[in-house]
């Protein structure tokens, strides 16, 4: 009670909270993630197979990104396809 | 019975290598025969700690590879006559610490005294699995700071899947050490509490530490906290989870802030 008068006092907010709220759902995904495999690079890695078959990538054309959210995640995969792939393509056919 | 712990953490600087040799101490003082064992292979440090690091002729390497035998690598305390160390190699790879071969030195160990104390290096590779592979109990050191609870959570994980006992089906028993707690901080709410810790980790409580000079100075000299100043609050804190590790029912002591009302009303710092 007093910590929180003193606090009250201050004018200032407690971080600790925050902390634990960033914990508790965290580790409730990581305990979940545990001994099994990556569903989401596992993805990515696939993804980036598939495409390779078709489209020489440039590595640092691509960009992964990951959000993790509560209820849903996503995957964004953004790879840059130079205009004049499909005109190799037919000059190499 | 002889038991075996692991000093462990996950994430470096927490407090493993002083927690080893304080409980080490703290448990030799009480009687015990204890053994301190290093298993930082590459960056010994428990040897500094204990004071011990111009004595240092064999290691663990050296015992597990068969070079030297054990009674050659034990380093006697030259305070408390029934408490030795183990040294991890300062020079050899962690890849030499082989299952069968750490598996060895346990066992024989587990023959000579009541306690192995095992001070894991920070990290979940080789090192650390090594060092918990064959516990019967550990002390997970954590600080009250989210990336430390995120740590420990994993190494009670590992703790839970990859230990001898655990995949017998057995359990390793836990228990959580905090250490560095601040209740100056504390009280201004900007560090996680007690209770948040160990209702994120479901863990029962060893004991608290409190920040202190003493930690500090204690390794300065090389001499575990509990014999440096043993009338300060870490050694008494040590103290009482050595108690608990034994069994004996001891009343948990939160550190308070040490502050007067005209300090609080000031605002003034506690020195």
């Amino acid at each position: 009670m007093s910590m929180g008068l003193l606090r009250l006092l201050r004018g200032k907010k407690a971080s600790a909270p925050v902390a634990r709220e960033r914990l508790q759902i965290l580790l409730a995904h990581e305990r979940g993630m545990r001994g099994q495999p990556d569903l989401l690079g596992v993805l990515r890695e696939e993804i980036l197979a598939v495409v390779s078959k078709h489209v020489t990538l440039d590595p640092t054309k691509v960009i992964v990104r990951l959000e993790r959210g509560d209820e849903v995640s996503t995957l964004e995969v953004d790879i840059e396809v130079p205009n004049d792939f499909e005109r190799k393509k037919v000059a190499v056919a | 019975m002889s038991k075996v712990l692991v000093v462990t953490s996950g994430k470096g600087g927490v407090g493993k290598t002083t927690t080893t040799a304080a409980l080490g101490a703290a448990l030799a003082q009480r009687g015990d025969k204890v053994v301190v064992v290093d298993f930082d292979v590459g960056l010994r440090n428990l040897d500094l700690v204990m004071g011990a690091e111009r004595r240092v002729v064999f290691d663990l390497i050296n015992v597990v590879q068969g070079v030297a035998k054990l009674p050659q690598a034990l380093i006697r305390d030259k305070r408390l006559e029934n408490l030795w160390l183990l040294p991890a190699s300062q020079t050899r790879d962690k890849d030499a610490l082989t299952e069968e071969g750490v598996g060895k030195v346990i066992a024989e160990l587990r023959g000579r005294f009541d306690w192995v104390i095992c001070d894991s290096p920070a990290g979940i590779e080789r090192g650390a699995s090594m060092a918990m592979r064959f516990a019967d109990e550990a002390v997970i050191v954590t600080n009250p700071e989210v990336s430390s609870v995120r740590d420990s959570d994993r190494i009670i994980g590992m703790l839970d899947s990859k230990t001898v006992r655990a995949e017998k089906g057995e359990r390793v028993e836990k228990h959580i050490l905090i250490t560095r707690y601040d209740p100056s901080r504390a009280a201004r709410g900007e560090m996680l509490t007690i209770d948040d810790i160990l209702e994120i980790l479901a863990t029962p409580l060893l004991g608290i530490i409190p920040e202190s000079q003493d930690v500090l100075k204690a390794s300065n000299v090389g001499t575990p906290v509990t014999l440096s100043n043993a009338d300060g609050a870490p050694a008494r804190a040590y103290m009482d989870a050595a108690k608990r590790l034994c069994g004996e029912n001891v009343t948990m002591h939160v550190p308070a802030e040490r502050r007067g009302l005209m300090d609080r009303l000031l605002r003034r710092r506690a020195a």
